[in-house]
Order: C-alpha cells, then sequence, then structure tokens
C-alpha cells in the first residue's frame, strides 16, 4: 500500500483555515524563516483521500475490538466505550493545564481536581498505599518514578545504597528504570518459577536499596514466599517495589500495601481497562507507603476541609516534576469511570474471572503443550513449545498461525527463563466460546505441526503480509519515506 | 456482571474441567496473612449514572474562558476527522506492533508519522514518540551524554522553565553537571552559552521559538559547539516549525517538540506527544520504539519495529532508556492532522498564528505602560510588561471570561510584572479587541 507521501498532490485541498492577510515576512526577519510552499515536505492530499488511507491502513490492524488479544502479561481486555465519550466532555478535553497554577488556583478546574484526587483515593484503597501520584505517564516511567521515590527515601536517611536486586523473571523495564536512576542492578535465580527467600538474602547486604517484584510473576506464579521477602528485606532498610503489571489477578484478594510492598506502579491501561492505543498513551500512577508520602511529585491535589480542591507544591522533600503537569489525564478520567463503574464486586469479579478463565485454558491445553510450571497459576500462565521446536516448529510459528486463524499471538519473547515459551492471558472479558475457539485452532496448528510443519513454518498467508524480513530492517535502516 | 461474559454454567463447566470446587479455590496459594485488611470500594453503578456523574464534574470546569494561555500547550482547532479516524477500534484497542504482520496499520502509520516530523524538522530520523515534550528533552540530554561520554550540559534559561524543573527531578542521582545561561530578557544569550560551551560539555540545548516566544537562529551556537565537539538540542514548537528555519538547517543534531499543537487536546495536561528526531549517526543513541521499512517472505513491502537491540526486552539494565510504550495514538493523531492540513494548510495555520499575534501585541502596547519584551522577532507568543501584578491582571480579567496569558513571575525573578501572552488561529481579532479593552481597564 502506498504511503500518504505518495498520494500527495500539491495543490490539492484538505482542511485549510482561512488566508492571512499578509505574508509571514512581514512580522518575521525573513532570515528566520524557512521558504515557501512545498517546504515542510507534508503531503496535500483531499479531506476524503485522508479518510480513505487510514480507513485502509485500520483494516490491517488487529484490535481487541476485532480479534481475541491473549497477550501475556498485557491484560488485553475489553475496553468500555462510553469512557471515550467522558474524555472527550469538552470540560475536560477544553481544558488548559495551567489554569490552577493561577491566582485563586484551583477554581477554574474543580471537576478536574476532584477527577485526580478521587482517582487517587480508589487507588489507595484497591491497593492499600497511604498516598498516590497520578503524574508518570506509563508504567516505565512508574517504575522511573518508584525507583526515584526509593532513591530519595535512602538519601534522606543517610543510607548508602547502591544497588537494586531484579529477579530474573522481570519485565526488562524493571532492571533499565533502576539503572536509569543511577543504581547497580543485580540479578537473582528464580526457583520453581519463584523468589526463593535463601537466594534473596545470599544477594541481600547493606548497599541494596530495594528488590522489585511482580506478584503474581511474569510465569503467572504467585509470590507465596512474599512474608519471608518482607522480613529479609526489613532487616537490610531495603524497599519492596512492586510492578503492578499484573494487577488484574488480584483485586480484593490481595492488596499489596498491607502485604508489605512500599511502591507500587499500576498500569491503567491494563487493570482499568482503558485502551493501549497501539503503543499508548498509557498511565502509571504510583502509590507509596506511609515511610515515603513526603517525597511524592508534586504537584499533589488536596481537598481542604471547605470540600474544594487544590494543588499544594509545598512539600520540601518532593522528588520534584516527573510530568510537566499531572500525568495522562485523559487516560487517568477513563480509569476513574472505570472504576465507579464497576465498584467493589465488579473489581473483584474481574480477578476472579481472569484466574478462572486462565486456569480453564492451562487445563485445556495441558495435554498438548508443555506446561513448565503446571499448578494452579493466576490471570496468566505460560507454555512452552519444546517438542514442537525439537521437530522444527518453533513458538514463533505457531504464534503467526494462530494469527491466520484471526486469534493475536500469546507473549513470545518473554520470559527469557523459559525456552520457546508461550504466554497466555485471556482476561475476564472472553467469553468460555471464543476461549474454546482458541484451544481448538491451537490443537489445529500443534496437529499440523506433526502432519505437516511446513505448512506452520510458512504462516501466516492470510494476512497483508507474509513473514516479515526483520534482519533487512535493522540493516538496511529505512525509518522514512525519504531514505 | 459489567464486561465480563460468564454465565454460572459456564463457570460451572470451567471449574469442573479445572478440577477445583469454587473460584475461591483459585486463590489458595494467598495465604491468611497476606490478604487484604479491607477493600472498601463504593458499589458499582450503571453507565448511565456514572456518564451523569462525569458531565456533572466536567461542567465544574471552566474550559470556555477565552484563554491566551500558551507556555508550551497551545489552544488549536482540531479537525473532526482526527477524532473520526483515530477512534477506530483497530486502531485504538490495539497493543504494540509485536506481531508485525498483524499490526500493518499502526505500523505504517508509525513509518509515515517519523518521515513527517523528520521533514517538519528537517531532520534525518525519528522513533515512534516519547511520553511528551519535557521527557523527549532528557531523553536527548542521555543521548548526547552516552554520545560525547561527557556529563556537562549547558542549558538556556529561554528554555520551558517546566522541563528544566523536570530535568533536575530527573538527574538528582546522576553524575550531571547542568549549567543555566540565562537570557538577556526575552531573548536567548547566544554569545553566553557559546562562551559556556567548552571540551568538557556534553550538549547545548535551546528552544526555538524560545520560551517567551522569540525566534532566534542558533546556527553560529550548533557551529561553536561543533567545533568542541558537543551536540546540540533544540526543543521545538511544531505548528511555527511549519514556516521557520529547521532545526536540522541550524545544524542541530537532535531535535525534539511537545507534539500537543498537532492535533492533541489540552485535556488538562495530557496524554501528550514526545516527538524525538535526530541526525542519521545518532539513531543507534535513541531510545524508544522505532518502525523501519522491509519485505516479506514474497518480496513485498511491510514495516516493523527494529533497531531493538537498544531497547529493555533485549538489554535489560544496559538499554539506551527505561522508555518501552510510546504515545502511539497521539503520533496517530499528529500524523492525520498534518495531512489534514498538509503543507499548504499547516504553512498558513502558523502564518494565521503569527498575524493575529502581532495584532494582539499592537493592541496591547498601545495601553499606558504596557510594553514589549521581544526585541526580536516573535511567532505566536510574545512577553509584556504591565503597570501591575501579571497575577492580579489574570485575575481580574478571568472574572469576566478571559484569561490574558501565562504570568512569568512564577518562573523567572524580577518579572512578576510580566505576562506571557500566547495567540493560536483560534483567537479571533474581536476577543483581542476585548481582551485589550479589558486590560486596558483595569491599568
Amino acid at each position: 500500500m502506498k504511503t500518504v507521501f505518495a498520494k500527495s498532490r500539491p495543490g490539492r485541498e484538505g482542511v485549510w483555515p482561512e488566508q492571512p492577510a499578509q505574508d509571514v515576512s512581514a512580522y518575521i526577519d525573513p532570515a528566520l524563516l524557512r521558504g515557501g510552499a512545498g517546504t515542510t515536505g507534508l503531503p496535500d492530499l483531499s479531506e476524503l483521500d485522508t479518510v480513505r488511507h487510514f480507513t485502509e491502513l485500520s483494516r490491517k490492524n488487529f484490535g481487541v475490538d476485532s480479534n481475541f488479544y491473549p497477550l501475556g502479561s498485557c491484560t488485553m481486555k475489553y475496553n468500555p466505550k462510553f469512557t471515550e465519550y467522558v474524555a472527550a466532555l469538552p470540560g475536560f478535553a477544553g481544558l488548559h493545564p495551567v489554569l490552577p497554577q493561577l491566582k485563586g488556583a484551583g477554581r477554574f478546574c474543580q471537576g478536574a481536581l476532584e477527577v485526580m484526587h478521587e482517582s487517587e483515593r480508589l487507588l489507595c484503597e484497591i491497593t492499600g498505599m497511604a498516598g498516590f501520584t497520578l503524574h508518570p505517564m506509563a508504567g516505565a516511567h512508574g517504575e522511573l518514578t518508584g525507583v526515584m521515590l526509593i532513591a530519595a527515601y535512602h538519601r534522606d536517611k543517610g543510607n548508602k545504597k547502591t544497588k537494586i536486586i531484579c529477579p530474573d523473571s522481570a519485565h526488562g523495564t524493571n532492571p533499565a528504570s533502576a539503572a536509569l536512576a543511577g543504581y547497580e542492578v543485580v540479578t537473582i535465580e528464580s526457583k520453581d518459577g519463584i523468589v526463593d527467600p535463601a537466594v534473596l538474602r545470599a544477594a541481600l547486604d547493606d548497599e541494596v536499596a530495594a528488590l522489585m517484584m511482580t506478584c503474581p510473576n511474569t510465569l503467572g506464579l504467585f509470590e507465596r514466599h512474599l512474608p519471608e521477602i518482607v522480613a529479609a528485606l526489613k532487616e537490610v532498610d531495603a524497599l519492596l517495589y512492586y510492578d503492578g503489571a499484573n494487577l488484574n489477578a488480584i483485586m480484593g484478594k490481595m492488596r499489596v500495601g498491607d502485604a508489605g510492598f512500599d511502591v507500587v506502579h499500576l498500569n491503567l491501561h491494563k487493570t482499568f481497562g482503558t485502551p493501549h492505543g497501539g503503543g499508548g498513551p498509557g498511565s502509571g500512577p504510583v502509590g507509596v507507603s506511609q515511610r515515603l508520602l513526603d517525597y511524592l511529585p508534586i504537584s499533589r491535589v488536596v481537598k481542604l476541609e471547605d470540600g474544594q480542591y487544590f494543588l499544594d507544591y509545598d512539600y520540601p522533600k518532593s522528588i520534584g516534576y516527573v510530568a510537566p503537569f499531572y500525568g495522562n489525564f485523559g487516560v487517568v478520567l477513563k480509569a476513574y469511570a472505570y472504576m465507579l463503574r464497576l465498584g467493589r464486586e465488579g473489581l473483584i469479579r474481574v480477578s476472579e474471572n481472569a484466574v478462572l478463565s486462565a486456569n480453564y485454558l492451562r487445563k485445556r491445553l495441558e495435554d498438548y503443550l508443555e506446561i513448565p510450571y503446571n499448578r494452579t497459576c493466576m490471570h496468566e500462565f505460560v507454555a512452552s513449545a519444546v517438542q514442537q521446536a525439537a521437530k522444527g516448529v518453533r513458538a514463533l510459528d505457531i504464534a503467526k498461525a494462530l494469527l491466520d486463524k484471526g486469534t493475536h499471538a500469546p507473549t513470545i519473547y518473554f520470559p527469557l527463563i523459559v525456552k520457546e515459551c508461550i504466554m497466555v492471558e485471556p482476561t475476564e472479558t472472553e467469553s468460555k466460546e471464543t476461549l474454546d475457539r482458541f484451544v481448538d485452532d491451537l490443537i489445529e496448528i500443534l496437529t499440523r505441526a506433526e502432519s505437516d510443519p511446513a505448512s506452520v513454518q510458512a504462516a501466516p498467508t492470510t494476512l497483508p503480509v507474509t513473514r516479515l524480513d526483520e534482519t533487512l530492517a535493522a540493516r538496511g535502516m529505512v525509518l522514512t519515506d525519504d531514505m | 456482571m459489567p464486561y465480563i461474559p460468564h454465565t454460572p454454567e459456564d463457570v460451572r463447566e470451567m471449574l469442573a474441567v479445572i478440577g477445583a470446587a469454587s473460584v475461591e479455590d483459585l486463590f489458595t496459594e494467598i495465604g491468611p496473612d497476606m490478604r487484604p485488611k479491607r477493600f472498601d470500594l463504593p458499589k458499582g453503578r450503571s453507565e448511565m449514572a456514572v456518564v451523569k456523574h462525569m458531565e456533572h464534574l466536567s461542567a465544574r470546569n471552566r474550559s470556555d474562558l477565552v484563554c491566551f494561555i500558551g507556555a508550551g500547550v497551545y489552544d488549536h482547532y482540531i479537525p473532526h476527522a482526527v477524532d473520526a479516524l483515530t477512534s477506530r477500534g483497530e486502531f485504538y484497542t490495539a497493543y504494540t506492533p509485536y506481531q508485525p504482520e498483524a499490526s500493518q496499520g499502526t505500523l505504517q502509520a508509525i513509518f509515515e508519522y517519523q518521515t513527517a516530523v523528520t521533514r517538519l524538522l528537517g531532520m534525518d530520523c525519528a522513533n515512534a514518540s516519547v511520553y511528551d515534550g519535557g521527557t523527549a528533552l532528557f531523553e536527548a540530554i542521555m543521548m548526547a551524554v552516552r554520545a560525547t561520554k561527557r556529563t556537562r550540559v549547558v542549558v538556556s534559561g529561554t528554555v520551558n522553565p517546566i522541563y528544566r524543573t523536570m530535568l533536575a527531578s530527573y538527574t538528582c542521582n546522576l553524575n550531571l553537571e547542568f549549567v543555566n545561561v540565562p537570557g538577556r530578557g526575552a531573548e536567548t544569550d547566544i554569545e553566553a552559552l557559546k562562551a559556556a560551551v567548552d571540551e568538557k560539555t556534553a550538549a547545548v540545548i535551546v528552544q526555538n521559538p524560545n520560551f517567551f516566544g522569540s525566534i532566534e537562529d542558533c546556527t553560529d551556537l550548533f557551529a561553536h559547539a561543533k567545533s568542541k565537539k558537543a551536540l546540540s538540542i533544540v526543543s521545538a514548537y511544531p505548528v511555527m516549525q511549519a514556516i521557520l528555519k529547521t532545526p536540522g538547517a541550524m545544524g542541530a543534531d537532535v531535535a525534539v517538540a511537545e507534539g500537543q499543537s498537532l492535533g492533541m487536546p489540552m485535556s488538562f495536561g495530557g496524554p501528550y506527544l514526545g516527538i524525538m528526531t535526530c541526525t542519521k549517526d545518532m539513531v543507534r543513541q535513541m531510545p524508544g520504539r522505532i518502525v523501519g521499512r522491509t519485505k516479506d517472505t514474497k518480496g513485498r513491502t511491510g514495516y516493523v519495529l527494529t533497531l531493538q537491540a537498544r531497547e529493555q526486552h533485549i538489554r535489560r539494565q544496559k538499554a539506551t532508556s527505561n522508555i518501552c510504550s510510546n504515545q502511539a495514538l497521539c503520533a496517530m493523531r499528529a500524523l492525520v492532522h498534518m495531512c489534514l492540513l498538509g503543507d499548504e494548510g499547516l504553512r498558513r495555520t502558523a502564518a494565521l498564528c503569527v498575524e493575529r499575534a502581532h495584532y494582539a501585541a499592537k493592541r496591547l502596547t498601545e495601553l499606558p505602560g504596557v510594553t514589549l519584551l521581544n526585541k526580536g522577532s516573535f511567532g505566536n507568543e510574545f512577553a509584556i510588561r504591565l503597570p501591575m501584578s501579571a497575577l492580579e491582571a489574570i485575575d481580574k480579567l478571568s472574572a469576566k471570561g478571559f484569561v490574558p496569558g501565562f504570568p512569568l513571575g512564577r518562573y523567572y525573578q524580577g518579572m512578576d510584572d510580566v505576562l506571557l501572552v500566547a495567540v493560536t488561529e483560534r483567537r479571533t481579532r474581536e476577543e483581542i479587541g476585548v481582551m485589550a479593552e479589558l486590560l486596558g481597564g483595569i491599568l
């Protein structure tokens, strides 16, 4: 399909604003200007050209609205439609972020400040944390913020801390965030798929600032030694960080604050049903326990006794600004509406049904794929295609064959500790019929891997393109239409 | 159960397959000492009730104020087709394109976005976007530190002070030295910046138009930086870039921008779009996702995420950055917006903003005691000194439905009487006239 630039015809009219009375050189020194027509290199199209182009592109995409998306660790649940309407309400979408910083701070945006305050309160209750900031703009941004909070805590106490521990099952962003905040990263090995207290103790010393954990972890397993882990960290004044990627499994069943975690980031686009947008925007609020409250980013939204809200910047120990304003407010709005809609029972049922669906799939698939840690899982589980790979059909081939069935592939690039992994997360919003069809499709592919492996290796064949050459892309480095 | 399809019959059948007596049995791994102390959340409500509540909250915000605040976020018109196209479920309910064959729509759009922003900024390469203009600037500094292996960073005081505050937060645990070079009034002090760039400098950072709205040519400064083997970083305002000499033409190594003005509503601060571009030799230092063109097994053109060896899922703590997600849907909004306007439309938008801003500057400086700070060229934003406190002026005018600008005293000492005024194509000559009259009435 041609690019939009190839479709351009100079002189064709799109959405043109009115013509200024004078040429811009009447106002700006011509030496500071770029040339005239055509110099931006942007395309000239009719509005219909543009509409057709992007409609055609949309047909080349899988989304939750069109396809089952059992991507492990990504929680691709259904995104309710009414939240889009809510986020687009003019009182929210048309609001300049500087308004509450003017004199009489906040009188122009009480509604927006209430949304932020109430969202923080709900997230505190869900996680058992003492305070929240909505500022981080994505999960990894929340991780970085969390690690900065940990650093501020230790600096303030005069602790000399240089290391952060990450289990080998951690998301790659955990070590990257720790490193970006100036820490040395220590990796520890999992035992039976979870963190072993003895292994942790061997890695612990006075220089450890924190342990970063995902629970349930990326193998879908609950970290059942948590109480011992919490105790071990306490001995060296190290903090416990919770990566909220898998919160969808435990709402109402465990609160990370009650369980002893000090910092948590959530992914609103996962647990709280905001759309992922093909890669973003996300939103990664961070919650903290009482002892870290003073370090939260500024500004913080405060409710006064008279019921008014205002932004408070007066926190001398704060780590400062992590975002220019108050985070991805438009995403927070959707998550807030989602939480109000589901309420207490609804959120508990989310976790119960997500876990039910995952265990159902695990049991139905255990005779067909190896399942390295085959015990009760949380909202996802990891299978392995090692037996198929031994005969030439790899996890990647199975993933591509699923695309031909109209199902997005499970996660296969992660976790690195399981060979030929296939990490499946069905979420609570997929019906039993969809789950059964997925199992049937997978069985058909695995059967074909025995009888006709070449046909699986050749997948996909029904999509706009067949398998793409990633090596060529990296070597050729064609990153724009001009190269 | 909202959004959960399982019927009691389904649940029974699924539990039977699992071999569990109840759903609660699936949670036995969570021991009694791990259970919540409480879970006191409100009861769920109907969609209608939640919508009503949100409409009520929305109405408690004054988005109807006639807004002359810019300061990095601008009230531009967004064509309706932007919303219509980007709200297609295949786009906004998709995930990161890890399975490229099922994501050619997102991938081609990002490739086209990369092309559009590099052309607009006059650079070679772009990534698929980062969170916002501030994090883009931070990541640009980290690129320079990695590329030069130096730790001294020279920043102009005319760079957005909100971004400079963010940089201070992000780097306080890192071994970096910031040198802040104050501006001269509304202008960047190019000579002082030149003097500050030395053999230990990783990068020099400027903004164009700068935070006060002044438009400047930094070609000499960048040439000087190059002679010291330091890199040049520009933070830009995309709509103005349609008419201005580009960062690339001035010799910048990295150009970043806040992309909000390209089709994102102001939305109380986000989601926005961090645009990152660089020269070709810097591309492996760039963080985040990048889309590249390739071929499929039949020789047809297709697109994939590429150069992934820089990223966390491969390199973990040695990655170029911890940035994982991008602002894909915002990048798509920017692309659709740029396509709808086109070359002619975006240049015309910029020119219209400039014309209206110059009209506003003329009307406002006709008032007694009001002077313009900008000595040279400015675009759609400018700074005026008032014979009174800027905060007072804003307070009084906003009570009449007009917010006349951003108070610079919030970030700059000695500027309590200075107002930063932004004018977009949405501000009419009539509105500008009323604002000038209202201001005249309180001076």
